[in-house]
């Protein structure tokens, strides 16, 4: 029972899930073929890498990590922003979202 | 009660992250990573990072992924058809994310000095958190506040009908 | 005070001629050309005779007119170096250095005397052609190219020099460029001239592996100093340079270029090819005469390939159709004698006969010259005659320039041709028949020589040409210059010592320079006896001629009739040139041709290029492929690159190969 209600979580888990998060991110960008998703996959590899930075700011108590953490989601939201504009323009011109079909350099 | 917590909600990303591979409508992928971000907000806080854990729920959960779902449903995004497939994907793509992912876990398993997390240990309040970011940091601080007033500009012009009308037509 | 002599004047001024004549010459008048043309050569002739005039009065009674006006002058040789380092590395010092000593003085004076002389003559003959500013710089560019030979110091520059004559008589030959004869015979001059270039250059390369230095005079301080050398590499050096001499004066066996460089302008040929540059090749020798002074075997070739080649030469002479044929042959002839005179290590006599040599055939040629611009371009024998009575001023030096070459007393041959002979009797039983070779060769020439006379002015008019007009002065002139000098020019020679014709003055003068040769066993008897001998042997030549040719006889009809064979074989140059053609020519060609244009230019080099671009474009094409516009197929390969990157970095390999071989070793089940 003692085990069962153990206080402690080896950090490494954190670091492990962390890995896994941003595994996964990537394949999901490399096997999915809706414009959305794959920029959700994005989205989920940049939460992956927040994980461990709030991981090792637990290890070491800095407060830095944390900071940095912020800065991150700041920055995934106006990256967020411009980028589903930009879905929106490619949709308009292409009448499109498939990534196999949007393949000319030019819009 | 802290393994617990931690194999439930760690449990609950996997499973959304995996859920957003498996799903061939983009509505039910946006759906599955709102579950992560969430799950992920309880990490945080059981990590103690409070201010963060509130953030994540705000910004990602509630701004970003509404912002994706609101595309998904202006764009009448349907279910993904079996295209033509990228042969490189598969074969190059794959072997690197699993040797990356192998290398790491390796690395962390191996990594001596990475101690335990427990509830209520290091908890950082928010005070501590403002206490740099408005000092030291102001300036990235600002900058970052300028960034967003880009980025908003950015996508108002990108995404006005204007231009895409225009570029409809034969553009400029 | 004249310090310095300034000798780079000297080409320097042909040069400039050459320039303005070259470049501008079309769009002056003609004047100017010919003012420009003639200006050269003869500033060079004056310069060289301000050098020559103090050098002819010995060092004493110079001192009489004062304290020592011309010190430069007082101690020949005069060396004048560019300040500008030419190559300076630790294995060999070469400098651009110009050297006036007393052979390159005489040299000097016959180049621009007779070169000045020439190209006054040319005003005449080439007056109406259309490329006279070219010729004129032809002509200019020669006697640039002939000024840095004679005045060179060293071997290298003197190669310069050489080089550069064999480029302007190229030029020259191939002055009527749109005769493909007047093409070929250029190319074949300057081909068989790089083919004796060779042994100068390989002799030039022995001489700096051997003595370290191309200084003629560096060189014969080396030869004295030390006994040791004698023989072994000095005769192997001896004989290169031999052969460079044997292309550019037409020894054997590589003397074929000279009867077909005829098609040049006949002024060309008394000026390049009877007067200078086919006299470099001896002049080279007595250059370079501490080399061959040192192997005897070397002065035993030179003096038979001489020997053989005035007799094969002569030979040849005797059934030739074509007027300036005739003389090319006996120019050969005649060089064959020089030789002769530098194998039997008389140089002096050779030298003097080089210059009493350019007199006459400089004479010769320009006499036929005029004969042939006289008759309209008309060049067979065969169609002359009769010309004495309406060319009288060409008859009359035309003859003074035969009794010259045939060695007549007192004429400027005599002196020279036996000072030769004289020398080669007394050197042994080799020099002996070499001048027994050398008087039949005598005999031959005044027969060849008589005959041209005969057939070309004597008897009835054979010419179709009725309408014959005279010369112009400008032609006139140098012929009687020249006349002139072919009969006093030996008399420099005399001395009235206890010998007949002792030399003493002439290699006396040269002697600094050359060596004397001590005669042994000579005697004023041996020598007036062989001066008999060769007079008398010249007048049979002559009259036997005169009986064959001065009427209008059959008889050597019939004795060409007779003799078929032989003629046919003289008449056609032994088939030399056809031997050469057969065994060397055609054979280069075929190769030239079919290996190394079939199988090296298009299949090698072509199949490289072809295959370079063959590899370019197969890459190009993969590549291609690679750069799809696929974001996915991007996104793959970055992160291929990104693991590839992260997993060199994070891997200790040092200790990966051994675990993961120890992990596979007991997963194996050991």
């Amino acid at each position: 029972m003692n085990s069962f209600l153990m206080q402690e979580v080896p950090l490494s888990w954190y670091l492990l899930l962390s890995a896994a998060l941003f595994s996964l991110g990537v394949v999901g960008f490399l096997i999915k073929r809706n414009l959305i998703t794959v920029f959700m996959s994005i989205e989920l590899m940049l939460n992956g890498v927040n994980l461990s930075f709030v991981t090792f700011a637990h290890q070491w108590h800095a407060v830095k990590g944390q900071i940095f953490v912020f800065f991150v989601m700041l920055v995934a939201a106006a990256e967020a922003a411009v980028g589903l504009a930009i879905i929106i323009a490619i949709f308009r011109a292409r009448a499109t979202l498939a990534v196999d079909r949007i393949d000319l350099m030019k819009l | 009660m802290h393994l617990i917590l931690f194999i439930v909600f760690a449990g609950f990303c996997l499973a959304g992250a995996i859920n957003l591979l498996l799903q061939s409508h983009p509505i039910n992928s946006a759906l599955s990573l709102i579950v992560v971000m969430t799950s992920l907000a309880v990490l945080y806080l059981m990590l103690g990072a409070e201010f963060l854990a509130a953030a994540q729920v705000i910004v990602y959960a509630g701004a970003i992924m509404v912002l994706f779902t609101f595309v998904i449903m202006l764009l009448n995004a349907g279910r993904e058809d079996r295209t033509l497939g990228s042969r490189a994907a598969g074969r190059v793509g794959f072997p690197a994310v699993v040797a990356v992912l192998a290398v790491i876990a390796t690395m962390i398993l191996h990594a001596h000095g990475l101690g335990v997390a427990r509830l209520s240990d290091g908890i950082t309040t928010t005070e501590e958190l403002s206490a740099v970011l408005f000092t030291k940091l102001l300036l990235p601080f600002e900058v970052t506040s300028v960034l967003i007033l880009i980025a908003i500009l950015g996508a108002v012009a990108l995404a006005s009908r204007g231009n895409g009308d225009q570029e409809r037509t034969g553009g400029r | 005070m004249i310090d310095n002599l300034h000798l780079w004047y000297i080409p320097l001024l042909p040069f400039i001629g050459f320039l303005i004549n070259g470049i501008f010459g079309k769009r002056l008048p003609k004047w100017l050309v010919t003012m420009v043309a003639l200006l050269a050569p003869l500033g060079a002739f004056c310069l060289v005779l301000v050098a020559a005039a103090f050098a002819f009065f010995p060092a004493n009674s110079r001192d009489a007119l004062g304290p020592d006006p011309y010190r430069a002058l007082s101690s020949l040789p005069f060396t004048e170096t560019c300040p500008l380092p030419w190559i300076n590395i630790p294995a060999l010092h070469v400098d651009f250095s110009f050297v006036l000593d007393q052979l390159s003085l005489v040299m000097l004076l016959v180049v621009t005397g007779v070169g000045f002389l020439i190209h006054v003559y040319s005003v005449g003959y080439m007056g109406d052609d259309k490329g006279y500013a070219r010729y004129f710089s032809y002509l200019n560019l020669f006697l640039f190219f002939m000024s840095v030979l004679v005045l060179a110091g060293n071997a290298l520059l003197m190669f310069v020099g050489w080089e550069g004559v064999g480029l302007a008589s190229y030029l020259l030959i191939g002055f009527y460029f749109n005769k493909k004869s007047a093409a070929d015979a250029g190319k074949k001059a300057f081909i068989v001239n790089r083919i004796g270039d060779v042994g100068f250059l390989i002799a030039m390369f022995l001489l700096v592996a051997n003595f370290g230095t191309l200084t003629f005079t560096e060189i014969a301080t080396k030869l004295g100093m030390d006994p040791g050398w004698n023989g072994g590499v000095v005769t192997v050096i001896a004989l290169c340079l031999m052969l460079g001499a044997a292309g550019k004066s037409a020894q054997l066996p590589l003397y074929i270029w000279l009867p077909d460089a005829m098609e040049g302008p006949t002024p060309v040929s008394a000026l390049i090819h009877a007067a200078t540059m086919v006299t470099a090749g001896v002049y080279m020798v007595a250059r370079t005469h501490a080399l061959f002074d040192h192997s005897p075997f070397a002065l035993s070739v030179v003096a038979i390939v001489g020997a053989a080649t005035a007799l094969f030469a002569a030979t040849i002479a005797l059934v030739q159709n074509d007027i300036k044929r005739v003389l090319a042959y006996s120019t050969i002839s005649q060089l064959g004698y020089m030789f002769l005179g530098c194998g039997v290590a008389a140089y002096s006599a050779a030298i003097f006969h080089l210059m009493t040599h350019a007199f006459f055939k400089a004479l010769l040629f320009l006499a036929a010259g005029a004969v042939i611009h006289s008759l309209g371009g008309e060049q067979d024998l065969r169609k002359m005659g009769g010309l004495w009575k309406k060319l009288p001023l060409t008859f009359a030096v035309t003859t003074a320039g035969v009794l010259a070459i045939v060695g007549i007393w007192p004429f400027a041959g005599f002196f020279s041709k036996d000072a030769i002979l004289y020398a080669a009797y007394l050197q042994g039983p080799n020099g002996r028949v070499v001048c027994y070779v050398g008087m039949f060769t005598a005999l031959l020439t005044s027969f060849y020589m008589f005959r041209l006379w005969c057939l070309a002015f004597l008897g009835k008019s054979r010419s179709e040409d009725s309408h014959l007009h005279g010369s112009p002065w400008s032609m006139r002139v140098p012929l009687v210059l020249l006349a002139l000098l072919s009969i006093c020019g030996g008399w420099i020679g005399i001395e009235r010592a206890n010998g007949w014709i002792n030399m003493e003055r002439f290699s006396g003068f040269l002697a600094p320079v050359i060596g004397m040769r001590v005669a042994v066993g000579g005697s004023g008897d041996v020598e007036l006896t062989l001066s008999v001998l060769a007079v008398v042997l010249a007048l049979l030549g002559g009259v036997s001629a005169v009986l064959l040719y001065g009427g209008a006889s059959a008889y050597p009809a019939r004795l060409a009739g007779f003799f078929s064979g032989g003629y046919r074989l003289l008449i056609n140059k032994y088939y030399v040139d056809e031997l050469y053609g057969a065994t060397l020519v055609k054979p280069l060609l075929g190769f030239s041709k079919y290996i190394l244009g079939w199988v090296v230019d298009v299949g090698i080099l072509g199949g490289i290029a072809w295959l370079l671009g063959g590899i370019a474009m197969l890459a190009g094409a993969i590549l291609q492929r690679w750069q799809s516009g696929n974001l996915r197929s991007y996104a793959a390969w970055l992160a291929a690159g990104a693991a590839v990157v992260l997993i060199s970095l994070l891997v200790p390999w040092t200790t990966v190969w051994p675990a993961s071989i120890a992990f596979v070793w007991k997963v194996s089940g050991h």
